[in-house]
């Protein structure tokens, strides 16, 4: 079901918020967040419908703020979808203009869940310093995606300066599988130190950088980056032991091959995450990610860059 | 620079602080036998692919199916692949199946047949070459009690039991564990003679580790109930698990054990040991089976033991819209069968914790719905500052934690009805882990599967449990069979015999509508 309330009011949106949930049924029970998303017009649909599909795992209230233009005098266009329109979530979605498109933060002050978490993703351009955003200071998670960013590499070097430990970045949670692999290749033995590590993949992809600062931060060895074209995504990492390498290569985006001495080739699934399961995984730890804020802090100025491929 | 440490215990990729790296089981395979049962087709085989999907099987993994049928490994690929896409929880990926169906292959002959068990090996050995399985097997022996003896031999004999260096063997079996006290001694003892009691995992697929998880958790992580979880507050518990179908094809089986032995012994003696024992030191395996072998021991039953049970066998009647066959007239099922369809006991824990407040469990077939709680019920307050007439309609306070269908947990207590009048009724407060968490949490088997392979034991029952609860049913079921009685008949669809309600009023208490 959806209403639309043009030029409205946050006391109308909060009255007909619970008049909506009784009619169509769809009680609001068991919410476990607010979840606050802030995009432009252009890329509100994909970001509401992946907030959509990430409810089923994690009932959440969205609050959408779509900043339009500053011009002009300030309105307020707001839309309320529960039920089958909005997966396991109840949608607000609030438009504005003029000069109340600076103050999202005070609109959804009165429509947060009572006693509930509260986090933020900007789905779009990350802003400069999340923490400090009057809306992130509201949140206990702040979520950024830095390679929806016009510059990604200069977004992921912003985003190392002005860290916090409750911020993350999509970019990160995308690396999840790779970086599971790698940990259960050295679980087995043999037990080697790794000496150096490669990673490889698209330029403009800020998890590349991640992987790496990853890699450099806990192995403490020299990390060499090899930029593949646009587009490729991440590429293979190798690790350099004593014994040989270890290396995981996916050209396809899709299967992965696995090399390892003494072992036989092995070729494994390793789809491309959505940002659906990427969201999913990131509202399932609601805590600090601190492991980030080192990767950001101390494993990043440890790259050394290589050439591009 | 010089670079981290890298030992077996030191993995510099894995950080404590980090949270979102799952465990993928390391190098293995898996061997299954009974692969063409229903749980197989329908449970086991979409978990392990389901596994395979979310990227928690290594690299590598092997799937080896044992059994009588006449099949190419295609045969069997092709198998998997039907069950898969039937009833796996994650959507169907090529690439993914792809990956699975290299690892499948399929080894034909009998359970005493050594020239099949010779092959078997054989194809291990080359799973270890092509594969990189690294000489760790799982054997799930999804096949009827009876014929462990002879596997467990063929799979010493064959040497695939055996487990040297760093590669590890372990064996899983289903419930039921033996029948009583002195067969599960004697399954145990075959099984065990051949792996070792840490490489011997015990599934009951109830009671999904994610349920006793649930149970821990709102036990054990909250202030809220545990000062009011003893004989001070609970007046008695509740514990239920009821299905709405009959036997169905399971006549060979079920004939002979009945409701008791078939799920009380172990669902619902675990579900009574969880709720009752008191906080473990951690969560580590050995510190909770200590708790819940503590608490199974202080057990008591009861003296007189026909008071303190009821029996019941399904008789022919409607089940909703379904006419329904009594339990003596099913296939396969003698006319003059003395095994019960319904069973309830009353049992007393002595403990300072429990003194005084008695368990009651119900099981049974073909009753009101498909249910599974524990229902801690409370006294009643001990002073009312209301006249009798407006508390006429308040009953006892309970927490019940519902363990399936419907996950939850709900409170029930009384509440003023809007109005002049001074009225307090009932009222519910619910809690449901599919809303307030995930729709689709992994099914029980995907954990269990992998727990086995990542040799993380905590909560399969060890044998000592097992030995435990059958001490506590042994009494209840000779007695039954000494008596010889019939068991009383009652109408599908309801909440089992009359004497199951009278032994609960004869303590002045009534079952709860589940």
């Amino acid at each position: 079901m959806i209403v639309d309330l043009p030029n409205t009011t946050t006391n109308e949106i909060s009255k007909r918020l619970v008049e909506a949930r009784s009619e169509s049924g769809a009680v609001a029970q068991g919410r476990v967040l607010t979840l606050i998303l802030v995009t432009d017009e252009s890329g509100s649909d994909d970001a509401i419908g992946t907030a959509n599909d990430a409810s089923r795992e994690h009932p959440s209230r969205v609050l959408v703020i779509v900043r339009g233009s500053t011009d002009g005098d300030s309105r307020l266009d707001a839309q309320i979808r529960v039920g089958g329109d909005a997966g396991a979530a109840e949608v607000v979605v609030l438009r504005l203009f003029g000069e109340l498109a600076n103050h999202g933060s005070a609109l959804v002050t009165p429509l947060l869940l009572p006693d509930a978490p509260v986090v933020v993703w900007w789905a779009g351009e990350p802003p400069a310093d999340p923490v400090n955003e009057r809306i992130g200071t509201m949140a206990t998670r702040r979520i950024v995606d830095s390679s929806r960013a016009a510059d990604p590499l200069a977004a992921l070097t912003q985003l190392a300066s002005v860290t916090a430990p409750g911020t993350t970045d999509l970019s990160w949670s995308r690396l999840t599988r790779w970086r599971a692999l790698l940990a259960a290749a050295l679980d087995q033995p043999p037990y080697e130190e790794v000496t150096s590590a490669v990673v490889r993949g698209a330029k403009d992809k800020p998890s590349v950088e991640l992987m790496a600062a990853w890699l450099a931060y806990a192995l403490e060895c020299p990390v060499t980056i090899e930029h593949t074209d646009a587009g490729t995504g991440m590429v293979g990492v190798t690790l350099t032991r004593a014994s040989g390498d270890i290396s995981i290569v996916r050209e396809d985006g899709t299967v992965a091959t696995m090399t390892q001495p003494g072992q036989p080739v092995r070729r494994v699934a390793l789809h491309r995450r959505t940002d659906v399961d990427c969201l999913i995984e990131e509202l399932r730890r609601l805590e600090e990610d601190e492991l980030f804020s080192d990767v950001l802090t101390k494993g990043m100025p440890r790259l050394t860059q290589g050439a591009t491929v | 620079m010089s670079p981290t440490r890298v030992s077996a215990s030191e993995n510099p990729l894995r950080d404590d602080r980090d949270r979102r790296l799952p465990r993928i089981a390391g190098p293995s395979g898996l061997v299954m036998f009974g692969v063409t049962g229903d749980l197989a087709r329908k449970k086991l085989m979409p978990a392990i692919y389901d596994l395979f999907n979310r990227g928690l099987l290594p690299p590598g993994f092997s799937l080896v199916g044992y059994g009588r049928r006449d099949w190419s490994d295609a045969d069997f690929a092709e198998q998997v692949r039907s069950s898969v896409s039937r009833y796996a929880r994650t959507p169907f990926r090529a690439e993914v199946w792809e990956q699975l169906a290299e690892g499948l292959r399929f080894v034909q002959g009998n359970f005493d047949d050594d020239a099949a068990f010779d092959r078997l090996a054989e194809v291990l050995a080359e799973l270890d070459t092509t594969r990189g399985i690294g000489g760790n097997y799982g054997f799930y022996l999804s096949i009827p009690p009876g014929a462990f003896p002879v596997v467990t031999k063929q799979l010493a004999r064959s040497g695939l039991s055996r487990q040297d260096g760093d590669s590890w063997r372990r064996v899983v079996i289903e419930k039921p564990f033996g029948h009583d006290l002195e067969s599960a001694r004697e399954l145990n003892e075959v099984v065990e003679s051949v792996f070792p009691p840490d490489s011997v995992f015990r599934i009951d697929h109830y009671l999904g580790k994610e349920t006793v998880q649930n149970l821990l958790a709102l036990r054990f992580a909250n202030q809220l109930w545990e000062p009011i979880w003893n004989a001070h507050y609970v007046d008695h518990v509740q514990i239920t698990m009821a299905e709405d179908i009959g036997i169905g094809g399971r006549a060979g089986y079920y004939d002979g054990i009945g409701a008791a032995r078939d799920v009380i012994q172990n669902h619902l003696l675990q579900l009574l040991a969880l709720t009752a024992m008191e906080e473990p030191i951690s969560f580590d395996a050995k510190d909770l089976r200590a708790e819940k072998e503590k608490v199974l021991s202080a057990v008591r039953v009861p003296i007189d033991l026909d008071s303190a049970a009821a029996r019941g066998q399904y008789s022919k009647g409607y089940q909703g819209n379904e006419a329904v066959n009594g339990f003596l007239e099913e296939d396969g099922i003698a006319p003059d069968s003395i095994t019960e369809t319904f069973a309830a006991l009353r049992l007393d824990i002595d403990t300072r914790r429990w003194a005084g407040v008695p368990f009651y469990l119900r099981a049974g077939k073909r009753l009101g719905r498909r249910v599974t709680e524990i229902a801690v019920v409370f006294k009643r307050a001990p002073f009312l500052p209301f006249d009798n007439t407006a508390t006429g309609e308040l009953g006892q306070n309970a927490i019940v934690i519902r363990v399936q269908p419907d996950e939850g947990v709900t409170i029930r207590f009384g509440s003023k009805v809007p109005g002049t009048a001074m009225e307090v009724r009932d009222v519910s407060m619910d809690m449901s882990y599919g809303e307030s968490f995930t729709e689709s949490s992994p099914e029980a088997y995907e954990r269990l599967i992998l727990d086995v392979l990542l040799g993380d034991p905590p909560l399969f029952p060890r044998h000592e449990e097992v030995e435990l609860s059958w001490k506590i049913l042994d009494p209840f079921t000779k007695h039954w069979e000494s008596a010889g009685k019939q068991p009383e008949a009652y109408y599908p669809g309801q909440w089992g015999p009359a004497s199951a309600h009278d032994m609960l009023s004869r303590d002045g208490r009534s079952w709860r509508v589940p």
